[in-house]
């Protein structure tokens, strides 16, 4: 398919994709968000909505037909998509750092070229599974390997939690390099869906993010030796599965935080309304609520912004550097943290319609969905990974 | 001269998959085991002993990656 034309026959513009992404989050998403997650099925028909907009290739470059969005305007669709449905905003954050991985990696080898051209066509939507059974969320280790022989490979990798697998075109797939190299010695395979099989080892049926359906698998895969990255994992997590997938959900979780304090707003107001002479009480615990927003969406927007210049400068070298991993790393721990007090503080101004699951103003699901945030590798793995750097790191 | 220093520091600090004597000195030092609080350990004695001090920008994979480059950032802390 083409590049994405507006009206005018111009290529359409990152104003134009948020204005798209507002409809659908008022319309398509938020129709069936209530059910996807009471049942904890697949958003069908949010990605089916997505797709049709054309919304998976956002940030493929546009030679390849792509939008070519920055990964700052990719944070942006997410932050706004986290306002409507927290687990449709996570499953396209997850999709977008695969798609990052690719494109920041692998976009001038021939068959990850063409797969970014398909991806763009079909809308293929991509998975990860870079988590194992036995070695947790320690993702720098895998035990199992890509066995290579001639042009083929086969690889089998019991992954505790894959998220959307089963309505994946993908799995990006991490394992070791070869069946004698180290446990951090690794590599990423693509793993199409017509070339692999999945065996369930655990359910989803969590407090949140029901709708990411991120069960456990073994996956059982064979392809040709094509699929498998042209650069090392190491490389490819410093560089863009790290950053973008702390960015992304650090995004999508300040949506949550955004649109329960808009629920709080709107109960100060109508309390207003009904008492214009006295400001309510919950005024002032909704400027407090509002300074929380406010920090977390500027230590959000920081490490943007020095990541989409790390980018831009192009010295690769920067990726690796203690003190940058260590404010990606920052942004996960205290963006997850900080959404479970916003939404709560804004249950506490909404009140009984907040803590109901059936009033127009439930904040049921947004407090649940916050809630996932800080497992999602634990923060005190993240927490212990920076205290190692901090003792090293001197902070000029 | 630096280098038989780090060795030592090496062996005293990492728990590597092969003996140190049987390293190269450009050989993936990751690949034999060095994790990230290793490498904080072996920036932290090899500041003891030259009596220097890592900056921050040193402060990345590539500089712990071999015999090699902890030689060389040692002699440019020493210049």
């Amino acid at each position: 398919m083409a590049t994405q034309l507006d009206s005018n026959g111009a290529p359409r513009s990152f104003d134009d994709i948020m204005s798209i992404v507002a409809d659908l989050g008022e319309s398509t998403i938020s129709e069936y968000s209530v059910e996807v997650d009471r049942d904890a099925r697949f958003p069908t028909e949010a990605f089916d909505a997505l797709k049709a907009a054309n919304l998976l290739s956002t940030y493929v470059p546009k030679e390849f037909g792509g939008d070519g969005l920055t990964i700052t305007e990719v944070c942006r669709v997410c932050e706004e998509m986290g306002q409507y449905d927290a687990s449709v905003a996570m499953i396209y954050a997850m999709h977008q750092i695969q798609v990052a991985c690719i494109v920041d990696h692998a976009q001038g080898d021939k068959y990850f070229g063409q797969y970014l051209r398909d991806l763009v066509e079909n809308q293929l939507l991509l998975a990860s599974a870079t988590t194992e059974i036995g070695i947790g969320g320690d993702v720098r280790s895998s035990i199992c390997s890509v066995n290579v022989s001639g042009d083929d490979f086969e690889l089998t990798k019991k992954a505790p939690v894959v998220s959307y697998a089963e309505n994946s075109d993908a799995i990006m797939v991490t394992c070791r390099r070869s069946a004698d190299a180290p446990k951090n010695d690794q590599t990423v395979v693509l793993v199409k869906t017509e070339d692999r099989e999945l065996e369930q080892l655990a359910g989803w049926d969590t407090l949140g993010f029901r709708g990411t359906c991120s069960s456990g698998y073994v996956i059982s895969s064979k392809g040709k030796t094509e699929q498998i990255m042209p650069v090392p994992y190491a490389t490819v997590l410093a560089k863009s599965m790290h950053p973008v997938s702390h960015l992304t959900w650090g995004s999508l979780w300040t949506g949550i935080a955004a649109s329960a304090v808009e629920v709080a707003r709107k109960t100060v107001r109508e309390a207003a309304r009904k008492n214009p002479t006295v400001p309510p009480v919950s005024a002032l615990r909704l400027s407090e609520v509002n300074e929380l927003l406010f920090s977390m969406r500027s230590g959000l927007h920081e490490a943007i912004d020095e990541y989409q210049a790390l980018l831009d400068a192009g010295d690769d070298r920067a990726f690796e550097n203690f003190g940058f991993s260590i404010k990606i790393n920052n942004v996960k721990v205290r963006c997850s943290e900080m959404v479970v007090d916003i939404v709560g503080k804004a249950l506490q101004i909404v009140g009984i319609s907040g803590y109901k699951n059936d009033s127009a103003k439930s904040l049921s699901r947004h407090l649940r969905d916050a809630y996932g945030a800080s497992l999602m590798v634990n923060n005190d793995r993240i927490r212990g990974h920076n205290a190692t750097m901090h003792i090293a790191y001197k902070g000029k | 001269m630096h280098e038989e220093a780090v060795r030592t520091i090496l062996a005293e600090h990492c728990k590597l998959s092969v003996d140190v004597s049987s390293l190269t000195s450009n050989g993936d030092l990751y690949q034999v085991g060095l994790t990230s609080l290793t490498t904080v350990n072996v920036m932290l004695a090899i500041e003891d002993e030259f009596d220097v001090e890592f900056s921050d920008n040193m402060l990345t994979r590539a500089t712990f990656q071999s015999i090699d480059s902890l030689v060389d950032a040692v002699e440019e802390l020493l210049e």
